[in-house]
């Protein structure tokens, strides 16, 4: 008999406060076994942001602290730069890096921060009760899009990763999703690689995650990863968009 | 002799009943029972037919509370040959 499987020591014994299915808990398990694996637990500083997230600090057991909202790759920047031989990463939503912080996350990327994002893409704001963010689909459901988004009036949502991969500074950009095994398989590798990016000195790599939020958009976690599937992935493609030679 | 290469062990109330696991499972080895409710009040997850896990991993992918420890019969070991 052999174990296959079992719970990262890159994570605390801690009961999550997430809601039933949200995948939060998917991404800080990868979080926790990528840690563990390139054996940076220990030695790795974790900015949480504000949002559903708020308390990973409770969960990844690694040195953590608290950022205001949208600032935590500024966090992140001041940490790595005082102790470079850290790993320090972000792990941050959609509406705290796309919406509040967007002029942190852009800047972190232009001054080529070797630090690690970790982007929770669930296409709401989660945690104030289902807002709309600017990631949010044209037609999706929201409290503040009663009707669904309307593009002609909110815009058509911001593709982060493709915009980032844009800035010079940026090193690896990589979309990948939370729907299935398949895929959580390869979102552990992007993880990986956002580290082992950071570890080379690569300079700045983010990860977005398409996940899902069923409590905000109102489906059940089954339903909610084939609406992913469905809407998400056809808008917000996966795969690397930029990416160092030497990583 | 059984076509069973894993056991699935279920740490029950770290489960919050979303179902994800048993919509990926190929063999239809878990599932929920309304008749039970754990520490926290949900309907936890349980291995009604253990025979059948062929060791996929893809509930412990899926699940978000880390409630799964997967154990692979190794074959050799347990004197089973195929
Ligand atoms: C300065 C400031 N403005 C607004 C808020 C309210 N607020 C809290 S979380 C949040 C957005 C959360 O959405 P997201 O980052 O997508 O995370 P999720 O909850 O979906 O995981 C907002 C607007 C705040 N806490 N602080
Ligand atoms: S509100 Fe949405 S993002 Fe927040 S914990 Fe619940 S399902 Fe997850
Ligand atoms: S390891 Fe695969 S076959 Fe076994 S219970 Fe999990 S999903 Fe089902
Ligand atoms: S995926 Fe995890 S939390 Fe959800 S029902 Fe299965 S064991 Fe329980």
């Amino acid at each position: 008999m052999s174990v296959i499987f079992k719970k990262t020591t890159g994570l605390t014994e801690a009961a999550t406060h997430y809601c039933p299915g949200c995948t939060h808990g998917i991404a800080h398990r990868l979080v926790g076994e990528a840690l563990e694996e390139l054996g940076l637990l220990g030695d790795t500083i974790g900015c949480a942001s504000v949002g559903c997230s708020i308390f990973s600090y409770n969960y990844f057991n690694v040195d953590m602290i608290e950022c205001s909202h949208g600032r935590a790759p500024a966090v992140a920047t001041g940490i790595k730069r005082t102790v470079p031989d850290k790993t320090v990463f972000t792990y941050q939503g959609d509406g705290d890096l796309a919406a509040i912080g967007t002029a942190e996350i852009v800047h972190a990327a232009h001054r080529g921060e070797n630090i690690t994002v970790i982007f929770i893409n669930n296409a709401i704001y989660g945690m104030t009760g289902g807002q709309m963010a600017p990631t949010t689909l044209p037609g999706q459901k929201a409290t503040t899009a009663p009707a669904g988004r309307i593009a002609e009036f909110s815009g058509r949502p911001l593709k982060m990763s493709e915009m980032l991969a844009e800035v010079p500074g940026a090193a690896y950009v990589e979309r990948v999703s939370l729907h299935h095994p398949k895929y959580i398989r390869k979102a552990k590798k992007a993880i990986l690689k956002g580290f082992t990016c950071q570890l080379a000195k690569g300079g700045f790599a983010m990860v977005e995650l398409l996940s899902t939020c069923p409590t905000g958009w109102g489906l059940d976690p089954v339903e909610a990863m084939e609406w992913l599937e469905a809407n998400m992935i056809p808008y917000y493609p996966l795969g690397v968009l930029k990416t160092p030679e030497e990583v | 002799m059984d076509g069973r290469r894993a056991i699935p062990h279920i740490a029950a109330d770290s489960c919050k009943g979303c179902g994800l696991c048993l919509s990926v499972c190929p063999e239809n080895v878990l599932a929920i029972e309304a008749a039970q409710v754990n520490l926290k009040g949900y309907f936890p997850v349980s291995v009604k037919a253990e025979e059948n896990c062929i060791g996929c991993l893809s509930c412990a992918l899926i699940c978000p509370d880390v409630v799964f420890t997967i154990e692979r019969i190794d074959d050799h070991l347990e004197g089973r040959d195929e």
